[in-house]
C-alpha cells in the first residue's frame, strides 16, 4: 500500500514494535532453505560440485580484492584442497550423512577447536571457517553461493525470513525487520520481540530501489530514502515512543502488578541464556518459560548433557530462588532438527514434534533429563513438557525422567526430579484438563490457537480468521484457569496473547493470574494491568 | 616407519621463528610448498609424539606450532631430500612472500 505523498512510504502489520533508521539491505527469499538428500553418489557429487564452485567464487573474490584479503581467502581455499580434511567429509556420506550435514559437522567442529584456542588470532580464524563452511551450504541448497552479510543496524528486507535466517543476522548493533509478506504469529515475528528487533510484515511490493530506509514498528510504516522532513518526523515518534517506555518503566519497577486486588505474577519467556541480559529481566517474578530448542540448532550437532546442564544452570542461578520454568525440547513442526525431528511428514503440525518426538527419540531426550535432573538441585526448577495430547505420555515422559534419576543417585551424582508440568496447546488437552497429574499448566496460546481455529499461524493469508480473542479459544482457556483454581495447581500462559495489550482484559477475566511474557514486553504489561487495575482504558 | 622399498627416510629440524607460530599464512604456504613435492612428508613440533600430514593445512594448523617451537620434518619417496631442504629454507627465512 502507498502511503500518501510523502514519497517512497510503504504501511504493512506490526510484527514488534521499535524504530530502526538504517541502510536498506535486501534478502532473496530462501524458498529451498532445507533441502532433500540424494542418495550416496549423489550426495558425494553434490558436495564435489559444491567445493569446485566455492573454489571458483573464492578465487573470483580473492582477485577482486587483492592484498590481506586475498592472503585470508587463501586460507579457505587451502582448505578446499586439503585431501585429509575433504576425504573425511566424503567418507561421513559415504557412512550415510547428506552432504551438507557431513560439510557442516566437519567445519563446524573446526570452528569449535579455533574457538576454545587462548589464542586470539586464531579465534578470530574461526569467521573464516564460518563464512567458507556457509558458502558451500548455500550453494549445496542452490542459493547463489552470497553469504549473508548484512552491516550492522541495517533494516532487512526480504520476501519473508525462516528463524534460521534471523538468528543468522547479527542483530547486535540494531537494525529491524521488513517483510513484504510474513505474519505478525510467525516465528521470526517472536524471535524479533524477544530481541527487541523492530518487525514490520506484510508490506506488499515495493520496488526494487532505496538506500536507506526509516521502518517504524509501531506504526506500521516503511520510509524509502526519506527527505530530512521525514527524518524529522520519524525522530519525533522514535522519542516520543521512548518516554511512553520510559513511563512504563517507571512501573515495572513496583514489586508487584495487582488486578481487582489479586497479585499478578509476571514471568518472562526466553529462547537463550543471553535473554536475560535484557535490561527489564530483573522485574521478573521467574522464567515462565525457557525454551531449549536454541540447544539444538548451536552448530557442532545436538547438545551434550555437560553442555545443556551449563545452560540450565546459569539461568537457575540468575533466578536465584525465583521459579525457572524449562520446556523441553519442542523441536518439529516447522521446527525440524537434522538427525533428530522426522523427514517427509506431510502435515509436520500435526506430526511426531514436542513431547511425541522426545518419547520416539530416547536416547536424545534421556540426555536431556539427565541433565535437567542434575540442574533440579541447583535451584527452584520445574520442567514441562510441549504438545501434550493425552495423560499417558505426561506419565511416560515422568517414567523415563525418573529413570534418569534413579540411575544419576545409584551413580552418587546430585539430582533430583523436579516438578513436572505440560504445555496446554492441544485443544484435546484442555478439554480432559482434569485427567492430568500435572503439578502446574502452562498454556501455550499460539498453538492452541491455531489448532482450534485450524489455522496455520504463519500463513498470512489466515489472518484475519486467526483471531486469539475467539470465544472457542478463550473458553478453553477459561476452563484450564478454572480446574487449577479448584485443584489448587498453578496456571499460567506463555503465548502471544500474554505480551498483547488488546488481549489482557479477556486472559485476566477468563481467570488467569500468571503471565509470561518477553523481557521486552514486561513493562507495557504491567503497565496495562495497572491502567485496567485502576479502572482505566488500555491507553 | 615409511620405510618403503625405494623409500630412504630424509629428515631435518628447524626453528620456527615466525612471530604468531605457525598460523594461517606460513601454514598454508607450507602446505602449497610440500604439495609440490611427490614424496610423502610429515612434521611435528619437537616433543611431540604424533606426525602430520605435511600437505594438510588443517591439521598444520592444529599443530598450534607456537614462536621459537623447533619443527621435525621427514619424507621419503623420490624427491625427499629436496622437500625437506625446501620446507627447511621456507620455516627458517620466515615464510618470504616469494617462495
Amino acid at each position: 500500500m502507498q502511503g500518501g505523498a510523502t514519497g517512497l512510504a510503504y504501511r504493512g502489520r506490526t510484527a514488534s514494535i521499535g524504530f530502526a533508521h538504517g541502510r536498506l539491505v535486501r534478502v532473496d527469499a530462501d524458498t529451498n532453505g532445507e533441502r532433500v538428500a540424494g542418495n550416496l553418489a549423489e550426495e558425494a557429487l553434490a558436495l564435489r560440485a559444491a567445493i569446485d564452485a566455492a573454489s571458483g567464487q573464492i578465487a573470483d573474490l580473492a582477485g577482486i580484492a587483492g592484498g590481506e584479503a586475498a592472503q585470508i581467502l587463501e586460507f579457505q581455499v587451502a582448505l578446499l584442497e586439503d585431501e585429509d580434511f575433504i576425504e573425511a567429509i566424503f567418507a561421513s556420506i559415504g557412512d550415510g550423512d547428506p552432504a551438507d550435514v557431513a560439510w557442516r559437522s566437519a567445519l563446524d567442529a573446526q570452528i569449535a577447536d579455533y574457538n576454545s584456542a587462548a589464542d586470539e588470532y586464531l579465534k578470530a580464524r574461526s569467521s573464516d571457517l564460518a563464512d567458507l563452511r556457509d558458502r558451500v551450504i548455500n550453494i549445496l541448497r542452490g542459493g547463489e553461493g552470497k553469504a549473508l552479510k548484512i552491516p550492522s543496524g541495517a533494516v532487512v528486507c526480504a520476501d519473508d525470513l525462516p528463524p534460521s535466517r534471523f538468528l543468522e543476522i547479527d542483530w547486535s548493533g540494531g537494525g529491524g525487520l521488513a517483510l513484504l509478506r510474513g505474519s505478525p504469529t510467525s516465528h521470526v515475528a517472536m524471535l524479533a520481540r524477544a530481541r527487541g528487533i523492530p518487525m514490520v510484515v506484510q508490506l506488499g511490493a515495493i520496488p526494487d530501489i532505496g538506500a536507506t530506509a526509516l521502518l517504524d514498528g509501531e506504526g506500521a510504516t516503511l520510509e524509502l530514502d526519506p527527505n530530512a522532513e521525514q527524518v524529522r518526523l520519524f525522530e519525533k515518534r522514535r522519542e516520543s515512543h521512548r518516554k511512553s517506555r520510559a513511563s512504563a518503566r517507571a512501573i515495572l519497577r513496583r514489586p508487584t502488578a495487582s488486578w481487582r486486588g489479586e497479585r499478578i505474577k509476571l514471568f518472562i519467556n526466553i529462547q537463550r541464556v543471553d535473554d536475560l541480559e535484557h535490561a527489564d529481566a530483573q522485574y521478573a517474578d521467574g522464567i515462565g518459560l525457557m525454551r531449549t530448542e536454541f540447544l539444538l540448532t548451536e552448530r557442532g550437532g545436538l547438545p551434550d548433557e555437560e553442555t545443556q546442564f551449563q545452560a540450565y544452570d546459569a539461568v537457575l542461578r540468575w533466578a536465584d530462588q525465583r521459579p525457572v520454568t524449562i520446556r523441553t525440547f519442542d523441536a518439529g513442526g516447522d521446527k525440524p532438527i537434522a538427525g533428530f525431528t522426522l523427514d517427509g511428514e506431510a502435515n509436520p503440525f500435526l506430526g511426531v514434534r514436542g513431547l511425541r518426538l522426545c518419547l520416539a527419540r530416547p536416547e536424545i531426550f534421556a540426555i536431556q533429563l539427565r541433565a535437567l535432573a542434575r540442574a533440579a538441585v541447583r535451584g527452584n526448577l520445574k520442567v514441562m513438557f510441549p504438545m501434550v495430547t493425552s495423560a499417558g505420555e505426561l506419565e511416560a515422559g515422568r517414567k523415563l525422567f525418573a529413570d534418569v534419576v534413579q540411575r544419576l543417585q545409584a551413580d552418587g551424582i546430585a539430582a533430583m526430579l523436579p516438578e513436572l508440568g505440560i504445555m496446554v496447546e492441544v485443544p484435546a488437552a484442555a478439554l480432559v484438563i482434569t485427567s492430568f497429574k500435572a503439578s502446574f499448566f502452562s498454556i501455550g496460546s499460539n498453538d492452541l490457537a491455531q489448532y482450534v481455529l485450524a489455522c496455520d499461524r504463519s500463513n498470512g493469508a489466515l489472518a484475519p480468521l486467526m483471531d486469539p480473542l475467539h470465544p472457542a479459544v478463550l473458553e478453553l482457556i477459561a476452563r484450564t484457569a478454572e480446574h487449577g483454581r479448584r485443584a489448587a495447581i498453578s496456571v499460567s500462559l506463555c503465548g502471544d496473547m500474554a505480551g498483547d495489550p488488546r488481549c489482557l482484559p479477556a486472559l485476566l477475566n477468563c481467570g488467569l493470574r500468571e503471565l509470561s511474557v518477553n523481557a521486552s514486553a514486561l513493562a507495557h504489561i504491567k503497565q496495562t494491568i495497572d491502567r485496567l487495575s485502576s479502572g482505566g482504558g488500555l491507553g | 616407519m615409511l620405510d618403503k622399498a625405494d623409500g630412504q627416510i630424509f629428515t631435518g629440524n628447524v626453528r620456527l621463528v615466525h612471530a604468531v607460530g605457525m598460523h594461517a599464512r606460513p601454514a598454508v604456504k607450507l602446505t602449497k610448498l610440500a604439495k609440490k613435492f611427490q614424496a610423502q612428508i610429515s612434521v611435528r613440533v619437537a616433543g611431540v609424539a604424533e606426525w602430520i600430514n605435511a600437505k594438510s593445512v588443517v591439521k598444520i594448523m592444529a599443530m598450534r606450532a607456537a614462536h621459537g617451537s623447533t619443527i621435525e620434518i621427514k619424507a621419503s619417496g623420490s624427491d625427499a631430500e629436496a622437500a625437506v631442504a625446501a620446507l627447511i629454507d621456507l620455516i627458517a627465512t620466515d615464510f618470504p612472500d616469494e617462495a
